[in-house]
């Protein structure tokens, strides 16, 4: 049997593809939690439980109107955006001029009400979600079986990583974004309606955590603890790699999901551990993350 | 174009302007003087709806904008360039030239402004904040040459600059006239003021006390030395 630093290959590479997958939602939610944070200056707790109620979105849609995965994937994150929107219009509007703890304050409370009524409809154990039909088996990559769906969620995190990257970077609505995150009241002293801006990009952020969740509801079964386990590592994860900065999410995002999934490996009493470590010397390193401007 | 009446701004408890009344014709070029603190870059914030709080009326083109959000002011056809310039770090050159929305069509077209500022093409790709003072006002300026604004607020274009660059922004602020912009200028160096205005209004302790036509600038100096505490 071959093995690396005294652990048999395969184990190392099953690892991997966990850390890897896990990785892939650690950067979709952080990259969410980071385009928010920008824009809004609000820490939005209830980003897990948005995340959650995607997975409950996509499987209401099969159960009840017999829509299946693939119009969930645009679905559920469209559903689910739209909620977002008037949590926005609603609630959260309401507290820009006011400190940060009041945002999180709000946004924790939303995520206990949305949370405890999953629980109080489904249950702690929550409801199964099936495979798609075309991602059922394993992929033959040569040196390893892997479960086709598991690798489908890894290509599909880091295709919507990129192309958020790309429209943030690269297109006018993205250079709009920057700039009111920079200083919004010049932005619409420039004839930008920045209120709608600000709307739409809580949307947006929600819809990529709606979008999480539909891709975890296969591999996790959807259940109202989903966002919850996620959320504080999540969290760890911006705080890492910079708080509000895009790319310092999605590389953080996907790098820490691997070093957990290599800890597993060599030392899996430090697993659950290890990102709050990294958490800590980066904070005493450089206090604004690793992609963050000081 | 532009007539501003009993305006009165705050900043939380503090009352800044008290009653400022002024107003500017179409085609003119028009400063504000004043010392530090007797309210110029408020009554600027206050035309664009950037201060906490304000009353009175401003009316563009006819039409009362005291009650707009900014950007609506902004689509009154109100091009604003801040005191601090407010170009942004996380924006390349172009980005911060395209930044501001169309408002009116008759805007100047990419290659005017190319012509009108070389500077700036050649620095396209560049991150706005990495030009120099001189280029950074340019691109503040430039950029809402293009939004078909037709009244500009330029808020103290020279403060901090080498003469050789006020010289520049002054025939830039010459050669915008020609055009038939309409332009309200804050300025504390009357100097740089008389060489490219109509008329000067001076404010003090939040209030327009005087109106200075250009052409008496000379025989009223002895006034404006008192005014300005030069």
């Amino acid at each position: 049997m071959i093995t690396i630093f005294g652990k048999p290959l395969l184990l190392l590479y099953g690892q991997l593809t966990l850390g890897l997958i896990n990785g892939a939602f650690y950067a979709l939610l952080s990259l969410g939690l980071a385009v928010i944070f920008g824009l809004l200056n609000i820490i939005n707790f209830a980003h897990g439980a948005l995340f959650m109620l995607g997975g409950f979105v996509a499987w209401a849609l099969l159960e009840y109107l017999d829509i299946g995965y693939w119009p969930a994937l645009v679905l559920a994150p469209l559903i689910v955006g739209v909620f977002g929107v008037v949590m926005e219009k609603t609630l959260i509007n309401r507290l820009y001029k006011l400190d940060h703890l009041y945002g999180l304050l709000l946004t924790f409370g939303c995520a206990l009400i949305i949370e405890g009524l999953a629980r109080n409809e489904f249950g702690s154990s929550g409801v199964p979600y099936p495979i798609p039909d075309e991602l059922r088996g394993p992929l033959d990559l040569g040196f390893m079986m892997l479960p086709a769906y598991r690798a489908w969620v890894v290509v599909a995190a880091a295709g919507v990583c990129l192309a958020t990257w790309l429209v943030i970077e690269k297109t006018r609505i993205g250079s709009t974004l920057r700039a009111a995150t920079e200083n919004a009241p010049l932005v619409q002293a420039f004839g930008v309606n920045v209120p709608r801006l600000i709307t739409l990009t809580y949307g947006a952020g929600v819809a990529l955590a709606a979008f999480a969740g539909v891709l975890a509801a296969p591999i996790y079964s959807v259940n109202p603890n989903m966002g919850a386990n996620f959320i504080i590592t999540v969290f760890a994860v911006v705080v890492i790699g910079g708080m509000g900065s895009i790319l310092g999410s999605i590389v953080t995002g996907f790098g820490l999901g691997i070093l957990e999934g290599l800890t597993k490996v060599y030392y899996p009493q430090a697993s659950a551990t290890v990102v709050f470590m990294v958490m800590v010397i980066v904070l005493l390193a450089r206090p604004a993350g690793l992609f963050g401007k000081a | 174009m532009l007539e501003v009446s009993g305006l009165n701004a705050w900043y939380g408890e503090s009352h800044i302007l008290h009653g400022v009344a002024f107003d500017v014709r179409a085609g003119e070029v028009v400063t504000l003087l004043g010392r530090n603190g007797a309210g110029k870059t408020t009554t600027m914030k206050s035309i664009m709806g950037l201060v906490p709080r304000r009353a009175g009326s401003i009316r563009c083109n006819g039409r009362e904008t005291i009650a707009l959000r900014p950007d609506l002011i902004a689509r009154a056809g109100i091009g604003f360039c801040p005191e601090e310039r407010g170009i942004f770090a996380s924006l390349s050159v172009t980005e911060n030239l395209m930044l501001p929305r169309v408002v009116a069509p008759g805007g100047l077209d990419l290659p005017t402004i190319y012509a009108l500022f070389p500077n700036l093409k050649e620095r396209a790709g560049s991150q706005g904040t990495k030009l120099s003072g001189g280029e950074q006002q340019m691109l503040a300026i430039a950029r809402i040459l293009r939004t078909g604004a037709r009244l500009l607020l330029l808020d103290e274009p020279t403060e901090g600059l080498a003469p050789v660059i006020v010289q520049q922004i002054g025939r830039t602020i010459r050669e915008i006239k020609a055009r038939g912009f309409t332009v309200l200028l804050v300025e504390q160096n009357f100097r740089f003021a008389q060489t490219v205005a109509d008329r000067h209004y001076v404010m003090e302790h939040g209030r327009v006390v005087d109106m200075i036509p250009n052409a008496q600038l000379g025989a009223s100096m002895e006034k404006l030395h008192g005014y300005l505490g030069v």
